[in-house]
């Protein structure tokens, strides 16, 4: 069963009433709530932010399904996104990406555009490539949920600091 | 926070100008309202509700500050585009969206400075008269979102934003508006879209400026966080003051960010056009890594034409014009512009001779491919044809005549697109090919070239296209 717990709903309300003028301005912020909260947006939470904004669902979709920010599948407890573009690329980042999954034990044969996210066995990690996360001088540069890491150069060492 | 994103003590270099970045890194500071009042926070704001708004646009104006986003616009100008009898409510967004890759300083900014960029803000709503301002931040900055917010509420709690601000019956809302890892957020009318709560489709030029019709078609003013932060020090100096600094019609301060193969790569506030190439790569950056020689350097961001080091730029017009090479341009907007580049966002990228320019090539393509919108074909299917071959290009799978094809492509979206997406995926393929013909052709494989004619072979060849 989908629940939207009352605290969180009330964070959203509040989200909401800064957008004065419209209402649909807040569908990111609202899906930012709701994947912050259940990791990822299931076709339920995706109807439940249209009811929430009086949107037809396909107007909160086609957000989802934009936006790589956004996921349809559950990552893992800790999500890895490491930066591909050239400043970091010619830091080593694609090499950074190698070891975190050797070390992590994910497998990315499956990696597609469509699905860009490989989880590891166990659930606890996930990973995916991302575009420059404005970091260019201090690559190679990852980020861990929320947190924010330059000049990786220790895979083993950094998911060391998430278990 | 902690890493290198913030590192407290860390002294500028000597030949920086620090004034938006005047705080980075400073021992002692942090982003409380109260310790950037005790240096005199919020003191422009309040001379600037004293002023009338026509005279702070006027001395915007006469500052000759150029956007740092990327276009290099005047500001003041910009703000006048608003149509005079114009009665909607007007609005002012701030784009942090910081996605051009190579570029790294509205980041510290927000993260460290919040408060200067409130002020900037407010300043700049009070002169074009909005009463109510996004900042738009890009998704992968969620602790720059609490920072900033957490600022917006001290600003609020000290009579600085809401209503009726310090008495001059101007109110002003702020809000903080992430966005989820799309770069054409950062394109301004995308941008507008994506804040609307939608797919951030670019909107077309004309008739869609901000200006006239932004944010829920109502006039719109959009400017970088950095921009932003400017217009308090031109309240503090004065326009004319302000545009002493820095060289003509390229005026005052900007941050540059530096990554790549240089000794130590990071970001340097400069008088715009008072430093040189050279100096940025030898001075700040502590010169290219030992036994390495230059080969390229993408001066603005991604989207700019790359340079090669051995060119020779001709600049300036009849007695005015010089040679330059590489090593001497002084990092300024107009002189990138007449070196065939862009002064951009400020991201420069060094390459050295290690670096194969087809895997770069690559490596860009791919970002394109990635990030187009894909509302226009040319750019849709053009972004994707590129990267696919430079794709095959890397893995030793094109043919020589896949470089003037890889050429064709770039050259058949830049200026039939809808938003400039359009030139900044097709800017480096372009300069890449003109400039390492030679080196992207000897990545290619002759022997490939008849297996196109050749139906045995056909089925390979296409196989190679995916
Ligand atoms: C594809 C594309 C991406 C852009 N990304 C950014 C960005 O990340 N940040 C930014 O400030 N401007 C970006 N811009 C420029 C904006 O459209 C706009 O010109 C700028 O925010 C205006 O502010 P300024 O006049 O202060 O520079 C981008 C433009 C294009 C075409
Ligand atoms: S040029 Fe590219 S990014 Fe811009 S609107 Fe067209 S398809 Fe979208
Ligand atoms: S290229 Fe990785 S942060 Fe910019």
């Amino acid at each position: 069963m989908f629940t939207v717990p009352q605290d969180l709903e009330a964070e959203i309300d509040e989200r909401i009433t800064h957008y004065p003028v419209s209402k649909r301005s807040a569908v990111l912020p609202v899906l930012h709530h709701l994947q912050q909260h259940f990791g990822y947006l299931s076709e339920e939470a995706v109807e439940w932010t249209a009811a929430k904004l009086g949107l037809e669902p396909i107007k909160v979709l086609e957000v989802v399904t934009f936006y790589p920010g956004f996921r349809q599948e559950a990552p893992g407890k800790y999500h890895i996104r490491v930066c591909r573009t050239l400043s970091c690329a010619m830091a080593g980042s694609h090499e950074l990406m190698d070891s975190l999954c050797e070390k992590a034990g994910i497998d990315r044969s499956g990696v597609t555009h469509h699905h860009p996210i490989a989880v590891s066995p166990d659930g606890k990690f996930s990973i995916e490539f991302a575009e420059c996360l404005a970091s260019c001088g201090f690559g190679p540069v990852c980020m861990v949920n929320d947190d924010f890491h330059e000049a990786v150069t220790d895979a083993e060492g950094l998911l060391k600091q998430y278990s | 926070m902690g890493g290198i994103t913030y590192q407290s003590g860390r002294a500028p270099h000597a030949k920086e100008h620090r004034v938006i970045f005047r705080n980075i890194d400073r021992a002692g500071w942090d982003t409380s309202i109260d310790t950037y009042r005790k240096e005199g926070g919020y003191e422009q704001l309040k001379k600037a509700l004293g002023m009338e708004r026509a005279a702070i646009i006027e001395e915007v104006k006469k500052s000759g500050l150029r956007g740092r986003g990327g276009a290099g616009f005047p500001c003041g100008v910009k703000w006048t585009f608003i149509p005079p009898n114009n009665t909607k409510p007007v609005y002012l967004i701030c784009n942090g969206d910081e996605s051009e890759p190579g570029t790294f300083k509205d980041r510290y900014i927000l993260h460290q400075d919040p408060h200067q960029l409130i002020e900037g803000m407010a300043i700049a709503c009070f002169a074009v008269g909005a009463n109510l301002a996004y900042l738009y931040l890009r998704e992968e900055f969620p602790e720059a979102a609490r920072i900033v917010e957490k600022a917006i509420a001290e600003a609020h709690a000290n009579g600085f934003l809401g209503k009726n601000i310090q008495g001059s019956g101007f109110d002003l809302e702020i809000y903080v508006h992430r966005g989820a890892g799309a770069y054409i957020c950062g394109e301004e009318t995308g941008l507008i879209e994506s804040l609307e709560g939608k797919r951030p489709y670019p909107r077309i030029k004309p008739p869609f400026f901000p200006a006239a019709m932004g944010l829920y078609l109502c006039p719109t003013i959009v400017n970088n966080v950095e921009t932003l932060c400017h217009v308090k020090h031109i309240i503090e100096m004065g326009g004319d003051e302000y545009a002493k600094t820095g060289t003509k019609n390229n005026t005052g301060t900007r941050i540059l960010c530096v990554s790549g193969d240089v000794q130590k790569p990071g970001y340097f506030e400069v008088e715009v056009g008072k430093v040189t190439m050279g100096e940025v790569i030898n001075d700040l950056c502590g010169g290219l890594r030992p036994g390495r020689k230059l080969r390229a350097v993408i001066p603005g961001g991604s989207s700019a034409k790359v340079l090669r080091a051995d060119e020779i730029f001709t600049v300036g017009r009849g007695d005015d014009a010089r040679k330059l090479t590489i090593w001497d341009i002084p990092m300024d907007f107009d002189t990138l512009a007449a070196c065939g580049s862009m002064a951009g966002s400020g991201g420069v990228i060094v390459m050295d001779d290690s670096r194969s320019m087809s895997w770069v090539l690559n490596n860009l393509n791919n970002f394109y491919a990635h990030e187009s919108c894909g509302q226009c074909t040319p750019c849709r299917e053009g972004s994707l044809w590129m990267k696919k071959i430079t794709d095959r290009l890397v893995a030793g799978k094109a043919s020589p005549s896949d470089i003037d094809t890889l050429y064709g492509v770039a050259k058949n979206i830049d200026g039939r697109t809808i938003c400039a997406f359009g030139e900044a995926c097709s800017w480096p393929t372009e300069s890449f090919v003109e400039k390492f013909r030679d080196e992207l052709v000897a990545d290619a494989k002759p022997s490939l070239e008849s297996a196109i004619v050749n139906p045995e072979t056909l089925t390979a060849a296409a196989g190679l296209c995916d």
